[in-house]
């Protein structure tokens, strides 16, 4: 594909070569991806369900690997460094990789907690280091305000909109350099999705972000660039205003024409 | 050490004694049933199935009187027992459903069904026994149907939930009554799901010790006489077990071995009942 | 027509639907009728008078009733951590191939009948104990290990089914963190199957304090309270099995009955506030 080499930008991620099979398949779920994240811009995912666009996703910060039998073959380079290699650290890996569901997630435990998750893991126990920290992923994730007086409320407490934002703050309180969301508003109501979609715009100053999703005006919202993915292949990838406006693809273009999904 | 490191060590040994567990308890489990199979098999033969109880020492001595009045005590018990466990089921499941009511009969029925065994044995002794002044296979059969009505209500109460609610809708539609609906429809939808319910209670008052232990009682002699005493396996199985003498110790392994086979054999095949309707 | 079938079918469904209701209730009136020469003559002071002499028509019940406590407490300080890294396992470290066989295997165990771990603990296991603690091998620490053992498979089984209701996409999300497998058990899963975890624990307390066969072969039904653990004790369940067909007496069945009624409340109590606390099985409206 010639638009990947004609991409200027530094590169947060970059695939190559990538197959993935699922435990006990001998048909790759994911063939031959080659394709760069550039850093801090959002990259969207698209394609009809069962793509592979989430099974790439997913493959970032090798969540895979909780189920034993998966498989990757070729390389996702970060800073360089092969992240699927056998002797990588998960741990690190998936602190410097963050990632949100389809679903909110909170923890069975208070609002601070949740946030102060992460970074207690990381081992920080300072109390007013940990209270600075959580605060301010409140805030960078617009939720500070709506919470900052049941801090020790149960995070199940809020709803689905607040809730999503607070897995957001606990992602981004352990200061990640990447951020995956996998289809980050599809349990969500118009307005809350507008926050999420707003929050995320905002967070690409700070980190690079990939984003899983099926609604095709939300890509065109958020990201800056889009890669177009099609039983297990990307079929196209490039500046979200190009695919959306000019796609080269003749799938791309039935894709988001609607022709079919 | 880092905090990360530390986490990982701590993972590690909170794993292994996970694991340890895991083979500590699965390997205590295992050496008891590996000690019923070898003793139990070594005991067994055909003069089990042919004789009655003897005194020790004595060459012709079998299990024929337990197994026969197991058999009685458990039919007795089923014939009471089941059809008070589905009507009740069933009040639960297609009228009480989930109101207030229905919520508290199940939280008593669960409670009646923890409700140490022994002290249904004293109550029936003081309901049963005593009145008729002596021990009886009647009260053993009162005994082990109160054990089985709340088993039988449950899985009467889960089973007819799992059909589907438009199928009372159509046969309602048609303008059956709703007795005929349960009747006709429901039950027949889930009477795969019943009798295996049905069968899992037999094999689980099947296992009772303590409840027969002064409501049936013992008896060393063949009988069929319900309103005498009458032999269980179980029992026997515990004076047996408990007497000083090698044969009668014997004929406990054989009997506990015959019993712990049909419990499990009974469980095995209720899953496979299960699995293949849930499948369906 | 019809319409009295019905009614008539409802009614009979209602009727049988409130046997366990009456029942529990009549157990309860029953037994403290039954035990109300014993209530009469000894009041209160029966549960702390350690005297049980049917000889002397003198009958207190804390032996019998201070060995359930212990009993119960051994087996469960035994039981539950091991059953909860059964558990632990069975969730979330064995293989899929392990899992399914093993998984089936506790729940099997769990419906053997009690009497056979009663026989295996007299035949096999008390002399093990008596070759490591001393003393003749029944008694109060071999009842305790063999109520532990046979209540192990039932908490297993179901703190495991509690453990996974947990949503994969929540413990993603720890794993996603950078959180190790214990990390995730004890913050995210442990946390979330809480209610199911306790009310199980419960549960199978009230089922230790009430289990008969697993305890009588090897307690040794002496009416004694001693620290030493090694020597023959008793507990209600044992006193009960032992002496309920033998009594001669009027006073002594009378405190046996006592003793049945005490069994029954405990259990009762602690199965109650587990069901409604914490394992309430309401029927999710269709």
């Amino acid at each position: 594909m010639a638009t990947i080499a004609e991409i200027k930008e530094k590169r947060a991620v970059e695939v190559k070569d990538f197959n993935f099979y699922y435990a006990g398949t001998v048909d790759p779920a994911l063939k031959d991806i080659n394709l760069p994240i550039p850093k801090k811009k959002v990259t969207a995912l698209i394609g009809p369900s069962g793509c592979g666009k989430t099974t790439l996703l997913r493959s970032f910060n090798r969540i895979h690997d909780l189920y034993p039998g998966n498989r990757y073959e070729g390389e996702i380079l970060v800073h360089g460094e092969n992240i699927l290699q056998k002797n990588i650290d998960l741990i690190d890996l998936r602190v410097n990789v963050g990632m949100i569901f389809q679903k909110p997630t909170p923890f069975p435990m208070s609002i601070f907690d949740n946030i102060a998750y992460g970074l207690r893991l990381k081992g920080i126990k300072n109390k007013t280091e940990l209270k600075d920290r959580v605060e301010k992923a409140l805030k960078d994730a617009a939720l500070f305000e709506e919470v900052k007086d049941r801090l020790k409320a149960d995070g199940s407490s809020l709803s689905g909109g607040q809730q999503q934002r607070l897995c957001i703050a606990r992602a981004i309180a352990v200061e990640p350099e990447i951020m995956l969301f996998d289809e980050p508003t599809s349990a969500l109501d118009p307005i809350s999705t507008l926050a999420i979609e707003k929050l995320i715009i905002e967070l690409k100053d700070k980190v690079s972000i990939i984003i899983v999703t099926h609604n095709m005006q939300q890509a065109a919202r958020v990201s800056d660039y889009t890669a177009f993915m099609y039983l297990g292949e990307l079929i196209e990838f490039g500046k979200t205003d190009d695919i959306f406006v000019n796609p080269k693809e003749k799938l791309t273009e039935e894709y988001i024409t609607g022709k079919f999904g | 050490m880092t905090a990360k490191r530390r986490r990982v060590v701590i993972n590690y040994f909170a794993l292994s004694f996970s694991i340890g567990s895991a083979v500590l308890g699965i390997g205590f489990l295992f050496w008891i049933l590996w000690i019923l199979v070898s003793n139990g098999i070594g005991a067994l033969n055909m003069d089990i199935f042919t004789f009655d109880g003897a005194p020790p020492g004595f060459a012709e001595s079998g299990l024929r009187h337990a197994l026969v009045g197991q058999l009685i005590l458990a039919l007795g018990a089923t014939i009471f027992g089941v059809p008070v466990g589905i009507l009740a089921g069933t009040y639960l499941s297609e009228y009480g459903q989930t109101s207030k009511y229905a919520n508290f009969i199940r939280d008593i029925s669960d409670t009646m069904m923890s409700t140490p065994s022994i002290v249904i044995g004293t109550f029936v002794y003081a309901v049963v026994v005593s009145p008729m002044g002596h021990f009886s296979g009647w009260a053993g059969i009162v005994a082990l149907a109160i054990m089985m009505v709340p088993i039988v209500l449950r899985t009467t109460d889960d089973m007819l939930s799992l059909v589907p609610q438009t199928l009372r809708e159509a046969a309602a539609a048609l303008g059956a009554p709703k007795y005929k609906v349960i009747l006709q429809i429901v039950y027949r939808s889930a009477k795969v799901g019943i009798l295996t319910g049905v069968l899992l209670s037999i094999a689980r008052i099947a296992g009772e010790t303590a409840p027969l232990l002064f409501t049936s009682f013992n008896n060393n002699f063949f009988s069929t006489d319900i309103s005498e005493p009458i032999a269980s396996l179980t029992v026997t199985m515990f004076s047996y077990a408990t007497s000083p003498y090698e044969d009668w110790q014997q004929l406990g392994w054989a009997a506990a071995f015959i019993l712990t086979a049909f419990v499990l054999g009974v469980n095995v095949l209720g899953r496979l009942f299960i699995k293949t309707k849930r499948k369906r | 027509m019809k319409k009295i079938v019905d009614f008539f079918f409802e009614n009979l469904t209602k009727l049988t639907a409130l046997f366990s209701l009456i029942l529990l209730v009549a157990i309860m009136a029953v037994l403290f009728n039954e035990a109300l020469p014993a209530i009469s003559a000894f009041g209160l002071s029966f549960i702390s008078e350690d005297v049980w002499a049917p000889n002397r028509e003198v009958f207190g019940g804390f032996s019998s009733i201070v060995g359930s406590l212990l009993s119960t407490f051994i087996a469960m300080f035994l039981a539950t951590p091991i059953a909860i890294g059964i558990a632990i396992f069975l969730s979330e470290i064995a293989p899929a191939r392990v899992k399914e066989p093993i998984g089936v295997s506790v729940e099997l165990l769990a419906a053997i009948p009690s009497v056979i771990y009663g026989m295996w603990g007299l035949f096999y296991f008390a002399p093990i104990i008596r070759d490591i603690f001393g003393g003749n091998g029944i008694g109060m620490l071999t009842a305790g290990i063999v109520l532990a053992i046979m209540i192990l498979p039932f908490i297993a089984a179901v703190t495991r089914d509690a453990m996974n209701t947990t949503p994969d996409m929540l413990k993603e999300s720890a794993y996603a963190l950078g959180a190790t497998k214990w990390d995730v058990i004890k913050d995210v899963i442990i946390p979330f199957a809480k209610a199911g975890v306790i009310g199980s624990i419960i549960l199978a307390l009230g089922r230790a304090i009430g289990e008969t066969m697993a305890v009588t072969f090897v307690m040794g039904n002496v009416h004694n309270i001693s620290l030493d653990l090694t020597a023959a004790a008793t507990n209600i369940p044992t006193t009960l099995a032992n002496e309920f067909a033998e009594a001669e007496s009027g006073l002594h069945y009378a405190s046996l009955f006592y003793l049945a009624l005490i069994l029954f409340l405990m259990s009762f109590v602690t199965i109650f506030v587990s069901k409604i606390y914490f394992l309430r099985k309401v029927r999710k409206s269709k």
